[in-house]
């Protein structure tokens, strides 16, 4: 019995020396434990959506969202060292870009529009691009430096800058303890960053919290928002209660008869697929221009009039499309003009200017 | 000693076996555990998540349909035995098609005694249950109705194309909730479906709730699309000829236990 209790000691001693190393001793090194930082959930979301989604093994964290941000802004993910992330995710266009079609540092062009970045842990599904081909955003994080017409690099050469980096190590060990740099943990870091930006902050949003007011024209765009003999938009685009003006859903919004781009269908090889892209948020659409998957449309009127007389039938055409034998549901000019007015209401200035969000 | 082990042998034999007939005459439980799986089907074909956007199917007034997307909820399951006790279940069922996982549905208490039942349960949200943006899962799946016509939540989303065997197919939303009556005037709209079929529970159970799609443009009102397509959401009529359909839409199925 005594040598019983004895062992028991004894086992139960290392035990707690183990765990105790585990925590805090690493080949003799203290690892840094980083700071957690959730995710500041606005109100607006909190009182009517569920919870973000936050991968369990990757909590945001302070140094995570530090290092994601630098990365974010740095060339250094690039083949050659001149184009970041933001190259074609700029804050000031709600982290999308600007043209129609981004430019790879090797002078190639896309064919598809940047898609802006916001509310992104709010992507219940968690599929991201318009086409919806990869899972989670730290997988999402991998492909734009590898796809040749983007950074054109490889993950190899990008960990060995990274590793001779003056600063970078330190910033990685802060961020996921000691051990070395990993693509994984780049993309991690990125992917915290990502989740941070958050706009929830419009006149929309400050109207529906009580906090101003909206104009008549605003209030009636609105209702042709959301009525269904008019604009019939909040099925895939959100309301008050799904204040993220998205299903994140994939439709074919009738743009075209046939298909140069397959969408969806691509992805999942389903001819009924063919077609359907991703449906964006109608956030900050005031700084997102030029829109759709193919950035086709440099005006909020031309969208408009899209959805008004300018659909075209195909086989795999969203139903939602209504009236698309006559081009669709011929608002008047006013309804059209009211329409826009409100959806403008919907962007956030305080998203595009916030210090959190800038290359500083 | 290999007589005792021999002895000792056989008694755990012998014990063992008596083990198993007390087994065998266990006595039926107090308690069990009930869970519901709604099944879909199209005048006997099943519909599933394999087949729902590729089923060509053909509705009571002749017009070929493809469908696009079905999603629809339910509430207040209820369980009531043949002494008239009832058991109501918590929580609401929200299905969609495209997701069969969605098709289960197991209440956060199950657990009633053994008997012999009959299901009922409301379509849709009942007056109390229907209030406006309550329900955060509902709301992120966007499936609030407009306050203009009501407020509160779709019953049902059923999107397609009617006609395609022709040259001019066209959509269909048959989309149910809250009827308008008028500008600010509102009528409930959910449905109160009592199932007949007596439901023998001796043991833990997964009662099958079919959903025979096409009862939605049978009976009692026999739906032309070509009249009644979109949008019906605002339209008085056709809200009350949903309510009225949909009375004949389910039914009990099998009961594995």
């Amino acid at each position: 019995m005594n040598n019983f209790l004895k062992y028991g000691i004894l086992i139960f001693s290392l035990v707690a020396v183990l765990s105790c190393s585990d925590n805090k001793i690493d080949d003799g090194n203290y690892i840094n434990q980083p700071t957690p930082a959730p995710l500041n959930i606005p109100q607006i979301f909190s009182e009517n959506i569920l919870d973000p989604v936050i991968p369990i093994d990757n909590p945001q964290t302070l140094e995570g969202i530090a290092l994601g941000k630098k990365l974010f802004f740095d060339p250094i993910l690039s083949g050659d060292q001149t184009q970041s992330c933001a190259d074609c995710h700029s804050p000031q266009n709600a982290f999308t870009d600007s043209t129609r079609f981004s430019e790879g540092i090797d002078g190639i062009f896309g064919n598809r529009n940047s898609m802006p970045l916001f509310n992104l842990a709010w992507n219940y599904d968690e599929k991201f691009f318009w086409d919806g081909r990869v899972f989670g955003l730290e997988h999402q994080a991998l492909e734009p430096v590898t796809n040749p017409i983007e950074m054109h690099n490889t993950w190899e050469v990008v960990v060995d800058r990274l590793e001779q980096h003056p600063e970078y190590p330190n910033m990685f060990s802060n961020a996921f303890g000691n051990g070395p740099i990993t693509r994984g943990k780049a993309t991690k870091a990125i992917a915290q960053f990502e989740r941070t930006l958050i706009s929830a902050n419009s006149k929309f949003d400050r109207y529906l919290l009580g906090e101003v007011q909206l104009t008549p024209q605003e209030l009636n765009g609105f209702n042709v928002f959301m009525d269904e003999e008019r604009g019939d938009c909040f099925h895939c685009h959100g309301n008050p209660n799904n204040p993220l003006w998205t299903d994140n859903i994939f439709h074919n919004n009738g743009l075209d008869a046939t298909f140069s781009d397959l969408g969806l269908g691509e992805v999942t090889g389903d001819p009924a697929d063919n077609g359907k892209f991703k449906s964006p948020s109608l956030r900050n659409l005031a700084y997102s221009a030029p829109y759709m998957h193919d950035g086709r449309f440099n005006t909020l009127d031309d969208v408009i009039n899209h959805y008004s007389e300018g659909l075209q039938n195909s086989p795999t055409i969203d139903p939602l499309m209504k009236k698309v034998d006559e081009g669709g549901v011929h608002l008047s000019d006013q309804d059209k003009a009211d329409l826009k007015a409100f959806l403008l209401t919907l962007s956030d200035p305080s998203f595009i200017n916030n210090p959190d969000f800038q290359n500083q | 000693m290999k007589k005792i082990l021999t002895i000792l042998a056989i008694v755990f034999v012998f014990s063992a076996c008596s083990e198993d007939h007390d087994d065998n005459i266990t006595p039926t439980p107090s308690q069990v555990n009930v869970s519901f799986n709604f099944t879909h089907d199209w005048d006997n074909t099943l519909i599933n998540s394999s087949n729902l956007t590729t089923e060509i199917v053909t509705n009571e007034h002749g017009e070929e349909i493809s469908m696009t997307r079905i999603r629809y909820l339910v509430s207040r399951l209820e369980l009531v035995n043949n002494q008239g006790e009832s058991y109501l279940f918590d929580g609401y069922k929200f299905t969609d098609l495209s997701d069969e996982a969605s098709y289960n549905f197991t209440p956060d208490n199950n657990s009633i005694p053994p008997g012999t039942y009959t299901l009922k349960f409301i379509w849709g949200f009942n007056e109390t249950d229907n209030v406006d943006g309550a329900y955060a899962d509902l709301n992120s799946a966007s499936w609030n109705w407009p306050e203009m016509l009501g407020g509160g939540y779709h019953f049902l989303q059923f999107d397609g194309m009617y006609n395609v065997n022709t040259t001019a197919p066209a959509p269909f939303n048959y989309h149910n909730g809250t009827a308008r009556v008028s500008t600010g005037v509102f009528e409930q709209n959910f449905a109160e479906i009592d199932l007949p079929t007596e439901i023998v529970i001796t043991n833990n159970a997964v009662i099958e709730v079919k959903m025979n799609i096409a009862e939605f443009f049978k009976n009692p009102n026999t739906w032309d699309l070509n009249v009644l397509d979109t949008p019906l959401m605002p339209n008085y009529t056709a809200q009350k000829m949903m309510q009225e359909n949909v009375s004949t839409v389910f039914s009990v199925g099998t009961v594995t236990q």
